[in-house]
């Protein structure tokens, strides 16, 4: 069976319709409303297509309105993880999230990922959260001689860390957790997303290390599961369950 | 902008003592389990077995402290969820508590009040008189009191 092009859609039949952004922002410079500093809510009207991105929302408003506008974007789809923000109070991806799926006839909320220091508009300080990262060694520890050909694992041993080699680090997930907000000690989910990854397989030699930090006050012993960094993984991660088998570890000394 | 000066990870030696939020974090579970066994058995013991809610009074209770077995059942009961709600609010405090100085002085207040109530109940447990002398004989347990060759 072949596909038949039936009636192709012409771009202009895709409805149209006028989205309300409603944006936290911070100059730290100020401008001539607002102080150095001060964070206020601007609202934008944008003209989009149903199928468009919120990303391509903050696009028009920043090439047409207001030049002034910061936020991260890199790849534009969902594959870098720059444009991680606050979207109706929930953490997404700017370039995965569809303006029809945000409910267009109220203002779409947009604010800077929190419990990071905010730089300007929707860009935040990404440093204590690459800080957490580093502590718990993302890289391959072994011993003894590098061999001649590739490490062999089998796919079962493969499949036991699958789920958080997708992390693309974007910090959806450490920023939604309320532990995290409060406590600024805890590692945060992504953190022990990327020890998780290394602690399971089969090829790394460094588990123990990995997880003796993750023992420590600000490890494992501080996430309270509220499935926050679940729900808020643009990837499909399942964060808690993950943070959960690290803990077992622990408790049972088995890996 | 400058790039953020990358520091050395943890060198692979390091040792700390056993954190004590991994026992907490455990002993809230199991205590929480233990919890619901011990206060279930309490509450249909006291509300439904027997004469139900109407049969506590000073006497009820003289009946049960007599035995050693309920002696112990309380004292665990009072510990375990003193403890287990001490941890639970120092949780919330670290949650809701933004400065450093009212989050010290939180956990102390916290700490004194599970401290004093734990020394409290565990003297009233073991020290209890269940016939204090000069009492009205219609208040107290008369079959223990005249085992007990007190009336």
């Amino acid at each position: 069976m072949t596909a038949v092009d039936d009636a192709p859609i012409a771009v202009d039949e895709v409805p149209t319709l006028t989205v309300t952004l409603r944006i936290r922002r911070m100059n730290p410079e100020g401008n001539a409303d607002h102080a150095p500093g001060e964070d206020y809510w601007e609202e934008f009207q944008v003209e989009a297509h149903a199928t468009d991105r919120l990303l391509d929302a903050l696009h028009k408003v920043k090439w047409e309105q207001d030049g002034t506008l910061a936020f991260r974007r890199s790849c534009a789809h969902g594959v870098c993880g720059s444009d991680a923000m606050r979207i109706n109070a929930r953490n997404r991806l700017a370039c995965k999230t569809l303006l029809k799926d945000l409910n267009p006839a109220k203002p779409i909320l947009v604010e800077p990922i929190a419990g990071l220091p905010v730089e300007k508009d929707l860009i935040v300080d990404m440093e204590p959260f690459f800080a957490s990262y580093r502590q718990i060694m993302p890289f391959l520890m072994t011993s003894g001689p590098t061999p001649e050909r590739e490490r062999l694992q089998t796919p079962a041993q493969r499949e036991r860390f699958e789920d958080t080699t997708k992390c693309i680090m974007c910090a959806a997930c450490t920023t939604a957790c309320p532990v995290f907000w409060t406590d600024g000690q805890y590692f945060g989910p992504q953190a022990i997303i990327g020890a998780h990854r290394f602690i399971f397989d089969s090829r790394d030699e460094g588990q123990w290390d990995r997880l003796e930090i993750l023992n420590d006050t600000a490890g494992v012993w501080k996430c309270r599961t509220t499935f926050n960094c679940t729900e808020a993984c643009p990837r499909g991660i399942e964060v808690t369950k993950a943070i959960s088998e690290v803990k077992r570890a622990l408790n049972t000394g088995k890996i | 902008m400058t790039a953020p000066e990358l520091t050395h990870p943890l060198p692979r030696t390091r040792r700390r003592l056993t954190p004590a939020l991994r026992w907490w974090w455990m002993f809230q579970r199991i205590s929480g389990v233990v919890l619901v066994a011990l206060i279930f058995t309490h509450l249909f013991y006291n509300l439904i077995l027997g004469g139900g809610v109407s049969q506590i009074d000073f006497g009820f209770v003289a009946g049960k402290w007599a035995a050693p077995l309920w002696q112990w059942w309380d004292f665990t009961m009072l510990v375990l969820a003193m403890l287990h709600g001490m941890n639970g609010m120092g949780y919330l405090i670290n949650d809701y508590a933004r400065s450093k100085r009212s989050r010290g002085i939180l956990h102390i207040l916290l700490g004194a009040a599970t401290a004093v109530i734990i020394v409290l109940g565990t003297l009233v447990i073991f020290t209890f008189d269940p016939c204090p002398a000069g009492a009205n004989p219609q208040n107290l347990n008369v079959p223990l009191c005249q085992e007990l060759g007190k009336l």
